[in-house]
Parts: C-alpha cells; structure tokens; sequence
C-alpha cells in the first residue's frame, strides 16, 4: 500500500490554501522558501536574527511544537501581526510527526 | 583607483602585516576617510578577532570584527546592552547627563513598544504606495542631469532622492527639507574632521536645538490637525511618543533622521563606485535588470554604511576565549563582519548575483535589526530600475572623498559624468 507523502499547508492571505510535501529535519521557513510561498522573505537566512519569517501556527498544532526559546520569542515582541499562535518559522525545523501542520501566513509581508 | 590611493592602502597592508596585532587601532577615523581600513581588520579577524585595545580616542573598547560574533552579541541584548543606562550604541562614552534616549538606544520592553510604533510608517504595504512617488521624483532628477558633464554625485543625486523620500516619510515640510539634510550631518559629525558647518561641541548643541525647537512647533501643529500616516504623526498621537521628554524627542529624532539619511545616500554612492570598480558585474547588471534586487543588496554589504554600533556587557562573560568584564564596551564592526571570509566567499570582491545577498550585517540583528531596511532598498532599487531605463551609463571620472568619521562610512564627493547609451 502506497503511504500518503507528509505535507504541511501553508495558508495565504488571499485565504487559498498551498500544500507541499514536508520534509524531516528541514526548518519551516525553507518549505516555504523552496515552494516560493509569499509573505516570507527570511532575511537573515534562519539565524533567528531578523523576524521576517513570522507565521501563525493553527491553534490545534500550536501545543504540539516544540516551546519557543527566549530569542524567538524577542523577535516576536517586535513583529506587527503578533498573536498568541504566532512563531517564527525558522525556529520550527519539521519532523516526520507534522503531517498535517497547518500555518498562516501574516500579511506585513505580502 | 589613482596611484597615490593605491600606494597609501599598499603602505597600510605593509603596516598592519607587520605591528604587533595588540597595538592595532582600528578606532581612527582616517582609516575610514582613506580607505585604509581593510588589511587592519583582515589581520585581526585572522588573528585576534575579539580585540581589546586600551589606548584608543575613546578609552578601552573591544573590536568585534567577525560577522558570527557581531550577530551573537547583537542577538544577545540581556547581556549586550544598548541601554543609555549602560552608555548607549555609540562608540564613545558620555556622561550620563549628556545621553539622549532613543528607540535605538533602549532595551526591551521599552524598545519594542517604541519600534512597533515606528514600524508601521515602514510597513511594506506603505512602501507600496510610496513606490510610484519616489518613482516619479527618481525619474525627473535623472532626466534633468547633464550628459558628459563632471558633478558630485551625491550633490545631485544621492542627497536629494534620500531627502526628498525622508521628508515624506516624516511628513516634514517639503520646503525646508534641506534642514534634515543638514541635522543628520551635525548630528555625527567628526570635529576632528573637516566639518564646514560646525567646530565645537557648543556648535553641535545649537544646531541640534534648532531642530528640537522645529519638531515642537510641529508637533504642536500636529496634535491640532489628527493623526496621518507619518512619522510626524507617531511622534506627536502614538502612546509610545507623545508623552517623551524634550531630550528623549531629540533622540528619537536624530535616530530617525541619520537612519533614514546616511545610509541610504551612501549606499547609492557606494552602488556607483562599486560598478565601476567591478566593470564586469556592471556588464553582467545591465545584461540583465533583474539583478538589480541583489545589486543592491550587495551594495549594502560592499559599503557598510554605518561602521559600527557599540554594546555594553551587563555581567561578566567570555566570548571567543576573551574574559570580558560587566561594563565593557564592545564595538561591533560591521565594516569588517561583511569581509569575513568564513562566512562570505571572496568578501572582497564587488559580487551583483551572489546566491545569497542578503547574508550581511550591514542592517545588524536581533531586535535591534534595522526597522527601515525596506525603505532603503526601496530607494536604490529604484534608482537603478530607472538608470537602466533610460540607459544611462554612470562614470566615475575623479576619486571619491570621504568624511573623517567614526559612525557613518560614506562619501561627500563623487565626480562623476553620465553618459547616454541610447542609439
């Protein structure tokens, strides 16, 4: 029986839905990168140096990530957009039990 | 490059091969005004890139020289202040009575509060709709320059598109925009440089002054008409400023107005010597415009605007193996982090199309990170959209000058002639 390949969604501001197939051990921000997602310009290339990668997770997969650490969360202090399911995507790096995550995808950007 | 420039940087290379690495001085604002800075910084990133020198103009400071150690002290703000209450960003020390506070110069939570505010003047859909203004403004400028004729660049061009966008941005009155012109260059300005408009710290207070009198009067005019959508208006309605002292204004003002100055200005500078320095990315952007977006970016690594910002350690710690004690000062050198070659591969070379050109800390890091980056690249992208349109060549034909600065690595002459490459 073929297994369903992994994907993650990736809501846009227009409301439409994109999805693309995760890949374990790669951070969130380089899906949306590497599947040309707007609204993610990722300037400082994942250092966590920079807040352009901001997204807001599903409430329901929110929990499920691993915490935010003290630096993520001073760049998130400084986002327009900030909620209380709010990350920064290149802190999330996917694993093979994200199936299914779902984040949308903050209009300063777009 | 002439060939007494090219003697000097060669006598430079000489010398700092040869020093000892500990008495290496990298605090003097010739280097910066000669273009001698280079092999100082490369010898110290080699060998002593978290360097302690005592003796400087402006007492004993580190030099943070590589581009890893630059994003982790700016990434680290508990233990790498910024806070005027520790000394602020700049590199010299000033007593406490003298500090100005500002959005810069300030730790969270109160940081975050004062930037947000200033953010959404910035914000990328704003820039949208400014996009065709500074487009129009950009295209009458170049179309009113004389052809095979020597002018001073950043006379007629880079200082009056960068003023013209930041008066906008501000809500300044048009016909006295020359004033923020004039502000951004006393704010920093050298005394141990040539500087034509002021010669003592007394000077420096008047000037400065006047520009704090003129924001009140707008301010007061302001909280009369209701909020639009500029700086003004934050300034005057936010809660973030509205109620901040007349001291703490003047910071947030000289902030604002040498951020939204001289960086940009100097990059559009920079943009041009680099082009003809480097004629085969000249060659290769032309070929095709659509590297213009990383021209730019590249332009901004290349040039290195500001030169540095400083931090202060709030406890003891250890970075690179260096025993660094609470209130030390560390200078972060972002001229020379954009030069380390284990981070960018041939640093040193002018590259337009580089895989990834936004990899340098020109803009800094962490919260601190440059809020009008955007507005910045807005501006040069455009330029070099409507250079390449009308097919415009620019030459530089004489050596640039720079001002004998320790802040802001720029330019105050670059002649150049502009030549039609049109049928």
């Amino acid at each position: 029986m073929a297994h369903k390949t992994p994907s993650i969604h990736f809501e846009l501001t227009d409301g439409s839905l994109r999805t693309v197939p995760a890949k374990a051990g790669v951070s969130l921000m380089r899906h949306a990168l590497d599947n040309g997602i707007p609204g993610i310009p990722a300037d400082c290339g994942g250092d966590c140096a920079c807040a352009t990668c901001h997204v807001h997770v599903d409430p329901g997969w929110f929990s499920q990530l691993p915490e935010t650490t003290q630096q993520e969360s001073d760049l998130l202090d400084i986002v327009d957009d900030l909620c209380d399911v709010s990350r920064l995507s290149c802190q999330i790096v996917v694993t093979e039990d994200m199936d299914g995550l779902t984040v949308k995808i903050p209009e300063f950007y777009v | 490059m002439n060939i007494a420039a090219n003697d000097l940087l060669a006598e430079h290379t000489q010398r700092a091969r040869q020093m000892r690495v500990e008495d290496i001085d990298v605090v003097d604002g010739a280097l910066y005004q000669d273009g001698t800075w280079m092999p100082y910084f490369e010898r110290l990133r080699a060998e002593d890139p978290v360097h302690y020198f005592e003796n400087g103009r402006f007492g004993p400071n580190w030099a943070i020289t590589k581009f890893e150690d630059i994003m982790e002290v700016e990434k680290d703000w508990r233990l790498f202040s910024s806070d005027v209450d520790w000394g602020g960003v700049l590199i010299w020390q000033k007593a406490p009575e003298n500090r100005l506070r500002s959005l810069i110069s300030s730790d969270p939570p109160s940081h975050s509060v004062k930037r947000k505010a200033v953010q959404t003047v910035v914000h990328p859909r704003r820039l949208q709709q400014m996009d065709q203004l500074v487009r129009e403004r950009t295209i009458k400028l170049i179309e009113d320059l004389p052809l095979n004729e020597t002018f001073n660049w950043v006379e007629k061009v880079s200082i009056p598109l960068t003023t013209l966008t930041l008066a906008t941005i501000f809500g300044f009155p048009m016909e006295h925009r020359h004033l923020l012109t004039h502000w951004s260059e006393v704010a920093f300005a050298d005394l141990l440089g040539d500087c034509d408009t002021i010669k003592t710290e007394e000077d420096r207070a008047v000037e400065l002054n006047k520009c704090l009198e003129t924001f009140l009067e707008l301010r007061a005019e302001r909280r009369r008409t209701g909020e639009t959508d500029d700086l003004l208006s934050i300034l005057t309605h936010s809660e973030a400023y509205r109620d901040v002292d007349d001291k703490e204004l003047l910071g947030n003002l000289i902030t604002l107005i040498v951020g939204g100055n001289e960086t940009t200005r100097n990059t559009m500078s920079g943009s041009v010597l680099f082009l003809n320095q480097f004629p085969e990315e000249a060659r290769k952007l032309r070929q095709n415009p659509d590297l213009i977006n990383s021209m730019v970016c590249e332009s901004i690594r290349f040039q290195s605007p500001i030169l540095a910002f400083r931090r202060t350690a709030t406890r003891d710690t250890v970075l690179r193996g260096k025993q660094i004690k609470q209130g030390d000062r560390l200078v972060l050198w972002y001229v020379s982090g954009n030069r380390d070659s284990e981070i960018i591969e041939n640093p040193d070379q002018f590259i337009i199309d580089r895989d990834d050109p936004r990899k340098h800390v020109s803009f800094g890091g962490g919260v601190h990170r440059c809020v009008g980056n955007r507005v910045a690249e807005m501006q040069l992208r455009i330029l070099w959209e409507e250079l390449l349109k009308h097919d415009l060549q620019v030459e530089v034909v004489g050596e640039p000058r720079r001002p004998y600065n320790l802040f802001v690595h720029g330019y105050t002459d670059l002649p150049v002639q502009v030549r039609s490459l049109a049928g």
